[in-house]
């Protein structure tokens, strides 16, 4: 049941990631240039987001265990550091240079654009270097 | 600032955040999970526990284009940025949202939902350096 609902979950995320315009790279980057012609819309699909997963997410912050009787899994750590802000600035330029992001990255994989293919794969390589640097570190 | 009235898609963009929104509740409700789509394929590339249903969540963000496909033309998908560029993108979405413990989808939407200030400062950061990055490459370097 918990694995049915994982896959309908990812299936309304992309149909959702469709619709918004999310999937489609040009448009945010329109979205990013702020001082070209400047495209809102992601504003609008961010607001909605948060507006619709708002009081699900409080409710499931206050349970031990999800309605499927899983664990409940979210994040409890409060702290900034260097890593969050670092990190995220440079997934942020990655962002800014072709406008995709993990999720769209996905999205796109089977659409049969060979760009999106190059994009991943150096995302993966990305995620591994990160993953190798952490098995140095400890 | 000029908006661009002709591409704003208000009512699509508002009707996709809120499947979005409702996906992203849904795996937290019903899975007690974050969907963040980063940390999801960061821990499938390493061990684990829960990789079925993280892999099945992706599955089905993967196969969603397949699926509309039954029932319309898929909409828009323009790509412009060259090939070098596309790899350097990659590398750094893939370093970055790693080091920063997730990306639009975890910080911005499930973590903006449950009011983490982490996940605030994430966002900023990220838009901001997107604002700035495109402001660089389009009007400083022309690109």
């Amino acid at each position: 049941m918990r694995k049915l609902m994982a896959f309908l979950a990812g299936v309304i995320f992309g149909i959702g990631l469709l619709t918004a315009g999310m999937a489609n790279p040009a448009k945010v980057l329109a979205f990013l240039d702020l001082t070209g012609a400047w495209d809102p819309s992601l504003a609008l699909v961010m607001a909605a987001a948060i507006g619709v997963a708002f009081l699900p997410f409080s409710w499931a912050g206050m349970q031990r265990t999800s309605l499927l009787g899983a664990p409940m899994q979210l994040p409890g750590k409060r702290e900034l550091d260097r890593r969050l802000i670092g990190g995220s600035l440079l997934f942020g330029m990655g962002w800014g240079v072709a406008g995709i992001c993990p999720g769209p990255a996905v999205a796109l994989l089977l659409t049969g654009h060979g760009q999106v293919l190059v994009f991943v794969a150096a995302m993966l390589a990305g995620m591994l270097v990160f993953a190798a640097l952490e098995r140095q570190r400890s | 600032m000029t908006i661009d009235w002709y591409n704003f898609t208000p009512w699509s963009a508002l009707a996709g955040g809120a499947l979005i929104g409702l996906a992203a509740s849904l795996f937290a409700v019903m899975n007690g999970r974050v969907a963040g789509i980063s940390g999801l394929l960061g821990s499938l590339l390493g061990a684990g526990e829960g990789r079925g249903e993280k892999a099945l969540f992706l599955l089905g963000i993967l196969l969603a284009p397949l699926l509309w496909q039954l029932f319309s033309k898929l909409p828009a998908i323009e790509i412009h940025t060259g090939w070098l560029a596309l790899i350097v993108a990659g590398l750094l979405v893939g370093i970055g949202t790693r080091y920063g413990s997730g990306c639009t989808s975890g910080h911005g939407v499930c973590g903006l939902s449950r009011l983490s200030p982490r996940s605030l400062a994430a966002t900023l950061s990220f838009m901001a350096a997107g604002f700035a990055t495109v402001f660089v490459l389009r009007h400083l370097l022309g690109a």
